[in-house]
């Protein structure tokens, strides 16, 4: 389902295996155990390195496992309860002691390109791999969480529409000339993992203080932040 | 400490002598009393400002190592920035920043309250020191941030990454409009730039309020007593 690796400086979590990573109770559960088992092992110079196997990064929430419960009802439930259970890992991230940094092996989409975009860093490959919300194709309403994210992290009205009303499928090249991603200079996995690491390990020099590093983190998304309930832990002060 | 001198239509405010250009109280004082004495002129609202420093720094943020010493003095020169950056954000005039050497930490938001921000490319940079040194930034100096810099990734390099900026960086970050080959040069493009405004003919009573208005999110984060966590709190506009 997921790893969490040490590699020095670096922690490296990995949703493994060849499947679509989709968010469901069971993965939400441990990726917020794996973050939550980061943040008790950081120290100054750590950084969060994530990344999947195969061919998608996360395809979004599972949908079969909604659909499974049998009933309209039943499925609109438990929609909710991913969206609802997956709150805490967009909320971990943001509360990480540390810089964080998303390696794209491929395809993000819905809540999959909101977990990548929730990094302080994204980096994707230009040969494979789209950045896609799905929801307006699915017929499928925002979460407003989701809508905060976009609005925070995407710079411009254009880039906005191009994802959410346009229901664009978006490879590398044009995800930076949105200015959605930091790179897409990567035309394979191993280039995309040794980029990453490569500006993990100089964030790592810096020898940051991660609780000064979450707040200033935090006080640069006001609005997604109030909406994810969290706080600035350490008062502002000249 | 600072000189104001008037050149035509151009009031010329400069940081004096070769130090760090600290923002200690007293150099703070003599600040607003310039901008006092600029709105008090009866021409100011067909004139331009141009804020500038003598030698290395334009100014390297508050001083420290004063705050170290006295607590009550941290305080002092947070409110009295505040006020230094609301006055120039209502000042019935255009403001131009011609940034000659470093601007850090506080001395960048000096120069990012100025409407224009011309900067020497040959040396000097743009650095929001805080999270190098491990203090976290007060949230009004991140409204400055956000109402200054569009791009979330820009903002995030700025204040999260700590770059240092350069003009030329500055430039693709939509932070610097121009860039010069030398302290001289910058300022010169700043007198031509004023003077361009000031044939132009501008309004500056109009045009102060016009920049409330486009500004009033960092008007209102400087004006609440608010630490990071409870803006984040009462935080009700869009981010």
């Amino acid at each position: 389902m997921c790893t969490l690796e040490k590699r020095g400086d670096l922690f490296l979590l990995t949703l493994t295996g060849d499947d679509e990573h989709r968010f469901h109770p069971d993965t939400i559960a441990s990726v917020l155990s794996l973050l939550e088992q980061a943040k008790s092992q950081s120290t100054r110079g750590s950084v969060l390195i994530t990344t999947a196997q195969g061919k998608f990064f996360s395809n979004g929430f599972d949908l079969a496992w909604a659909q499974a419960a049998g009933s309209q009802t039943g499925a609109v439930n438990r929609m909710h309860q991913m969206v609802e259970s997956f709150k805490p890992v967009i909320a971990a991230l943001f509360e990480l002691p540390m810089p964080t940094i998303a390696a794209l092996n491929g395809h993000a989409a819905a809540s999959g390109l909101m977990f990548a975009l929730s990094h302080d860093y994204v980096f994707m490959r230009n040969d494979r791999g789209v950045l896609y919300m799905s929801e307006v194709d699915l017929g499928l309403p925002l979460p407003d969480y989701f809508a905060a994210m976009f609005a925070a992290k995407i710079g411009t009205s254009i880039a906005r529409r191009e994802l959410l009303l346009s229901g664009k499928k978006i490879k590398g090249e044009e995800a930076v000339a949105l200015g959605i991603v930091d790179s897409a200079a990567h035309d394979s996995v191993e280039g995309v993992v040794e980029a990453t690491v490569s500006l993990g390990e100089s964030l790592a020099a810096k020898k940051w203080n991660g609780e000064v590093y979450a707040s200033i983190r935090k006080s640069l998304y006001p609005g997604l932040c109030a909406m994810l309930s969290l706080t600035a832990k350490i008062a502002a002060s000249p | 400490m600072c000189t104001l001198e008037k050149r035509g239509q151009l009031f010329l405010l400069t940081l004096t002598g070769d130090g760090e250009h600290r923002l200690n109280p007293t150099l703070l004082d003599s600040i607003r009393s310039a901008i006092s004495r600029i709105r008090s002129d009866p021409s100011s609202p067909q004139s331009v400002l141009i804020t500038t420093s003598h030698g290395k720094f334009f100014s390297n943020g508050y001083d420290l190592a004063l705050a170290e010493s006295d607590p009550s003095l941290r305080v002092a020169m947070d409110s009295k920035l505040r006020s230094l950056v609301a006055d120039l954000i209502s000042l019935p005039m255009p403001t131009i920043a011609a940034v000659t050497g470093h601007a850090s930490a506080a001395g960048f938001v000096l120069a990012m309250s100025h409407d224009y921000v011309l900067m020497r490319r040959d040396r000097g940079f743009l650095y929001m020191s805080e999270m190098d040194i491990g203090l976290v930034i007060p949230a009004w100096f991140v409204a400055v941030v956000r109402a200054k810099i569009g791009s979330p990734a820009a903002r995030r390099d700025v204040v999260l990454t700590a770059e240092k900026v350069t003009a030329e960086r500055g430039l693709e970050m939509g932070i610097v409009d121009s860039s010069y080959g030398s302290a001289a040069e910058t300022v010169e493009g700043a007198v031509k730039l004023g003077e361009e405004i000031v044939r132009r003919g501008v309004d500056g009573h109009v045009y102060g309020r016009m920049r409330e208005t486009l500004l009033k999110q960092v008007l209102h984060a400087i004006g609440s007593n608010e630490s990071g966590s409870d803006r984040i709190q009462n935080s009700g506009s869009k981010p």
